[in-house]
């Protein structure tokens, strides 16, 4: 059998996806099915002063008209949307309910909901409700927010919900600054993102009136949190919500939020007996789906007269939008860590403060916390290497961990221990991708020629967190549940194998990527493995897909559980073949006796005779169905060198990304088809946040961009092939040596890109330019860096 | 209204609203939930049909306009229960992640060969402008195509 | 993202739409291949009570030559017109705008007439028309008129059609051996232009500018220097003249204006380059 582990086996998934027969949320229908269509707020910040559905309640096809007051009357709420991760003691969370009674807090908060018997008639209804508001002065920025001015909360004193730090070494970080010959300062802002992914979410909820059960479909990442948080939501049993996550058309962080949607839908379908449902439409996505970054950071590095580094000192402020959902204010944590970058630095602290606004809310998006880290080092490490007079390759050599050599098991000053790590070769494969040196002087020949468009070369070395996470450590972090991940390997009576796994999959290939796992364990065709998931009946135990997290958990969990599996074959298969199991030998799917070849079974032989018990050991359960829950004892990170090659046009400020190298090292790769397509998407991502995406607000907290007019995703055309290649490096923290990749590119990208117009903005002053850098901000930039110099 | 239409080879007709778009009759009247949608401003391209043989967005286009005419969507691409050429290259090429996008981007491909047999890779992007994608950064979609093309 | 419940009407003839425009006064609109009116009947910002659907007309699709113009039957797909070997020939700037319109299923749906009526300043087709010296076939109750390019641009989303009338015809004159360019600016390919120019040389010059104004827009302070015998770069500087910018995230004015001056003195470099 060839190796199955490493290869780029074609997606079993694929098929039913190409030919448009997998089932997406939309595409599910109920009988008896009542259509959500949700009034929502105009208005940032307003108190709510009284709602007539009644010309709603009169229009065809209309069901019923719920104000939120009325639906707080109907007992409907156990307890508010919650968030699961209060970073402080003392951490604000106003209370967030599915819909406002009396004050709203960002447009688009829903303030009544229109039941109706089709899409249509929901849309017209929805039109007809009357709401009477008194509009209140709004936040529309974290920097209206830092002023107090006003309070996106009325009956808030301060807009701030909390300051978290992480200062392990305050003295030594002031000794760096004071001792340091370089420091250098950088003050970025992380726009706001909206996620977008390409199926907008819905959700369909069928109840069994008279069962008392209830099933849940909707368009998430995590339908195991998502039934422990619908229970204490809406009161309803956790034993009898089912949810099922069936087709999910990407998620980016974007679905893993416990939101009002899913608990109307829960709540009013058991209510009233009757299949509730809702589609987003993509322009009220803006308002309905939370949004990714939001944070003005600023970062600090001292450094001796080599560009050597001694110290990194962070400060955040932190957009967390209207209220805390699920993980909100533990975004910006995520990244705390990372600011030290793949440095080694002696001295490292961080501060944090999050803030209310009268904005969409934010939370998890592709990377959560540690693009924003990532970007921010880099684009320091750059500011630094023109500071000293060097190379930007020059100064991360001078400064990576180890040396630029492999370790293994380091602790880092962000008081984490890097699991693995091997800096330098990674760095000088991009480098000769690239051919650094004829882009380097093609640059010079532009700049000699008095050329109009200029050439930019931006690298990145980036390192992430990912494989989330040993759960004593998100105790720490005062995060509300743990980190591990299930696993069940379950051999059939006809010797084919059913895996059921808790993480759940929306694009990533789980299904193909766990049948080589257990193919290349158990040495059965990968082909003979079926994939179960995303349905908390079928999968009870899990916690989800966010944060890299499969593979390195969820995976590991299911490859653990092969090895069970092996463990009582043996057990049986010696005992059928009257030897010792310490004398069998597993290979490719068969256990043989040593010294006799012709002596052995099949694996699939064994489980037949697991199902049959007619002869097991004495006291052996029959059947052969082992599960795995691994708590990883680390993190995972995941490290690579992305270098973007850019040409910005003096004349209109447009910039054409040329090229792009990425060599990242996720470990061990179990398939280089999904971890390559994982980081082209990634790259694409940090791309779209360094030059089109970002969604932008007046100061009344109006979003301008909401829908895809204006909201730029960008397309084939914009951005260019990719060229990639890796290193591999094993990690400690998990027996298979992997780590992940589905935040990897993005986490690498937008630095390089940046870094990339810096540096072909370089001769005319510009040191900085603010995401995204569209072509009127790139203009305006170098006519500000002219008139200044 | 009546309306009368040829989908995937077969004549199908309804009653229904004048106001109902194409991507809704085909999805909900008729079942043919391969079309997606994923924008409402005729950006992203999820809802690529074939009208007549050439791809359109199916969320700008009403019903009735389409009345007598034909039809084809991502259920009607694949014979004999053989995937269309440009199916399987997709799949060979890994140019889809989640598959939301997909049915759109394989019909949009479709007819972007049918116009122009034999793309460059700029031909192909550029052919490509109107389909959105979140998962693949259109590497090896574009690549996907231009296999296709042979 | 429904649209309002609306009266439809699918006629088969110039004649039975006009007949329903009368009938239905300024409720009613006509929609072509739908790619301007539906997604704003989406947004409920139009709201018409009856939509005369006149997409299916078929003896308004056609290209043909006039002698001195190509005459283009207004439910021609800019598809058609972008691939049309005698556009190609004849109207090269044409052809080519057209194929900058939106993206391909975009194109396999709008028609230059609907595109031309909607009169949006955003638009690739009006400033087309503008450089081009071209004009539109009016037909209402009463019969034809034509309707110079200069005289049918009249606001924001407006022209001087009346509520019964439409177009049936565009009739744009040859132009082989002219040297043309359409610079078309944006972030996204398939989106409308920031700033777009279009640009004839043809003995004299014809420019016209998208979305440098609140209706399409010719840039006559330019054609005015160039007949004077001004440089490129010099007309160049006069491209906003006149000119009252939009303004939104890609673009305010003072940026608009820049583009604007950039983009007119390429076209006119391309279009030199191109004049045989």
């Amino acid at each position: 059998m060839t190796a199955v582990m490493g290869s780029p086996r074609l997606r079993k998934e694929d098929p039913a996806l190409l030919t448009g027969e997998n089932k997406f949320v939309d595409d599910i229908q109920a009988v008896g099915q009542l259509w959500m269509g949700m009034v929502r707020s105009p208005f940032a910040h307003a108190k709510v002063n009284g709602i007539n559905a009644e010309p709603a309640k009169s229009m065809p096809g209309v069901y019923a008209v719920y104000t939120g007051a009325e639906l707080m009357d109907m007992g409907l709420w156990a307890a508010p949307l919650p968030c699961a991760w209060p970073v402080t003691p003392d951490m604000v969370n106003p209370p967030h309910y599915p819909v406002a009674t009396d004050e709203v807090h960002h447009v688009g908060e829903i303030v009544a909901v229109v039941l109706a018997d089709s899409r249509y008639e929901a849309a017209d209804a929805v039109e007809k409700v009357e709401v009477d508001y008194a509009e209140l002065p709004a936040v529309g920025s974290v920097e209206a927010a830092l002023t107090d001015a006003a309070t996106a909360h009325s009956d808030h004193a301060t807009n701030k919900a909390f300051t978290w730090a992480l200062e392990p070494n305050p003295d030594g970080v002031n000794d760096a600054f004071a001792n340091a010959a370089h420091t250098v300062t950088g003050e970025f802002l992380q726009q706001r993102l909206i996620p977008a992914a390409m199926e907008p979410r819905g959700v369909l909820a069928i109840p069994s009136p008279h069962g008392g059960d209830i099933t849940m479909y909707t368009s998430t990442q995590v339908p195991h949190i998502l039934k422990v948080m619908m229970a204490a939501t809406t009161g309803i049993s956790e034993a009898k919500i089912r949810i099922i996550a069936p087709a999910v058309g990407g998620g980016f962080g974007a679905k893993l939020n416990v939101n009002p949607d899913e608990s109307l839908a829960l709540t009013l379908a058991n209510k009233l007996g009757r299949p509730v449902r809702w589609t987003e439409t993509r322009t009220e996505a803006a308002f309905s789906t939370h949004q990714g970054r939001g944070q003005r950071q600023k970062i600090e590095v001292a450094a001796d007269a080599d560009g050597k580094l001694l110290g990194v000192r962070v400060h955040l402020d932190a957009d967390m939008g209207a209220y805390m959902m699920l993980i909100t204010p533990g975004v910006p944590l995520l990244g705390s860590f990372l600011y030290t970058g793949v440095y080694d630095v002696p001295a490292f602290g961080f501060t944090c403060d999050g803030w209310f606004t009268n904005l969409t809310p934010t939370d998890a998006y592709r990377g959560a916390g540690r693009p924003e880290a990532s970007y921010a080092i880099e684009r320091a490490m750059d500011m630094l290497a023109q500071k000293v007079g060097i190379t930007p390759e020059e100064v991360r050599r001078r400064n990576y961990l180890g040396g630029g050599d492999a370790f293994e098991n380091l602790d880092v000053a962000s008081t984490l221990t890097f699991d693995s790590g091997h800096y330098g070769p990674n760095l000088d494969m991009a480098l000769n991708m690239a051919k650094i040196a004829d882009l380097r002087a093609e640059q010079q020949r532009r700049r000699d020629a008095g050329e109009s468009k200029q050439l930019g070369i931006g690298l990145c070395t980036y390192v992430e967190i990912c494989g989330l996470a040993p759960s004593r450590a998100l105790a720490g972090l005062a995060y509300g549940a743990g980190g591990w991940e299930a696993g069940t390997v379950r051999m059939l009576p006809t010797g084919k194998v059913e895996v059921v796994t808790g993480s759940t999959p929306h694009g990533q290939g789980h299904e193909t990527s766990w049948s080589m796992i257990v193919a290349d364990k158990l040495g059965v065709d990968p082909d003979d493995v079926e994939v179960l998931h995303s349905d908390t009946a079928i999968s009870p135990l899990g916690l989800d897909t966010y944060g890299s997290r499969s593979l390195a958990v969820g995976g590991v969990a299911i490859s653990m559980a092969c090895d069970k599996v092996i463990d009582k074959a043996r057990l049986i298969a010696a005992h059928q073949l009257e030897a010792n199991p310490d004398d069998l030998e597993f290979e490719s799917g068969r256990f043989g006796v040593k010294g006799s070849p012709d002596k052995g079974l099949l694996i699939q032989e064994v489980a037949y005779g697991a199902f049959t018990a007619h002869n097991l050991p004495d006291g052996m359960e029959p059947n052969i169905n082992e599960q795995m829950v691994f708590d990883p004892p680390n993190f995972a990170f995941p490290f690579g060198t992305h270098v973007a090659v850019v040409e910005v046009d003096e004349n209109t400020g447009e910039t054409t990304l040329l090229d792009y190298i990425a060599v990242d090292d996720c470990g061990n790769q179990v398939n280089p088809l999904i971890v390559e397509g994982q980081v082209h998407g990634g790259i694409v991502q940090g791309v779209a946040q360094a030059l089109f995406e970002g969604a932008e607000y007046d100061e009344d907290g109006q979003c301008k961009n909401p829908s895809f007019l204006d909201y730029l995703v960008p397309s084939a055309m914009e951005v260019p092939s990719i060229k990639t290649d890796y290193t591999y490096t094993p990690s400690t923290s998990n027996p298979m040596g992997v780590k992940g990749v589905g935040e990897a590119g993005t986490i690498g990208s937008a630095a390089a890109v940046i870094n990339g117009i810096c540096d072909a903005l370089s001769p005319y002053g510009v040191s900085d330019i603010e995401m995204p850098a569209s072509p009127m901000r790139v203009w305006k930039t170098i006519q500000d860096a002219k008139a200044g110099a | 209204m009546q309306i009368q239409m040829n989908v995937n080879g077969a004549d199908r007709s309804a009653d229904i609203e004048a106001r109902t778009l194409l991507v809704h009759f085909l999805r909900e009247d008729l079942g043919l939930t391969g079309t997606n949608v994923g924008c409402d401003t005729s950006s992203c391209g999820a809802c690529t049909v074939h009208v007549n043989g050439e791809s359109v967005k199916s969320c700008t286009m009403l019903a009735v306009s389409a009345n007598g005419e034909t039809v084809t969507t991502i259920e009607g691409l694949a014979s004999g229960g053989e995937m269309h050429p440009m199916q399987t290259s997709f799949m060979e090429n890994h140019g889809l992640q989640c598959g939301y996008c997909t049915p759109g981007m394989v019909m949009a491909s479709v007819s972007l060969l049918k116009e122009n047999p034999n793309p460059s890779e700029a031909e192909v992007r550029e052919g490509l402008e109107g389909n959105l994608c979140r998962c693949t950064g259109y590497h090896n979609i574009v690549k996907a195509v231009l296999a296709a093309a042979g | 993202m429904i649209p309002s419940k609306f009266d439809y009407v699918a006629v088969d003839s110039a004649e039975a739409a006009i007949a329903a425009l009368t009938e239905h006064g300024d409720e009613a609109k006509l929609m072509a291949g739908g790619h301007s009116l539906i997604p704003l009947m989406k947004f409920r910002l139009a709201n018409p009570t009856v939509v005369v659907d006149i997409g299916k007309v078929q003896d308004l699709s056609y290209i043909n030559d006039g002698g001195d113009h190509i005459a283009i039957g207004a439910l021609t797909r800019h598809m058609a017109v972008e691939t049309s070997d005698l556009l190609k020939a004849e109207v090269p700037l044409l052809a080519h705008c057209a194929s900058q319109v939106g993206d391909p299923s975009v194109r396999h749906r709008g028609t230059i007439g609907g595109s031309l009526a909607h009169s949006d300043a955003a638009s690739d087709l009006p400033a087309a028309l503008l450089a081009l010296n071209g004009s539109v076939v009016a037909k209402g109750p009463s019969g034809e008129r034509v309707i110079a390019a200069d005289d049918l641009f009249a606001g924001f989303l407006e022209n001087s059609l009346a509520d019964d009338e439409m177009i049936t015809e565009v009739r744009v004159p040859k132009m082989a051996g002219a040297g043309w360019s359409y610079q078309k600016f944006n972030r996204r390919a398939q989106d409308w232009a920031i700033v777009g120019v279009a640009a004839v040389l043809n003995g004299s010059a014809g420019v016209g500018l998208v979305n440098m104004s609140s209706m399409p827009m010719r840039a006559s302070a330019v054609e005015e220097a160039l007949a004077g015998g001004a440089s490129h770069a010099d007309a160049a500087q006069k491209a906003a003249d006149g000119g009252t910018p939009p303004e939104d995230l890609n673009g305010d004015a003072e940026y608009r204006t820049h583009l604007a001056k950039v983009l007119v003195e390429r076209a006119l470099t391309e279009a030199a380059s191109r004049k045989s």
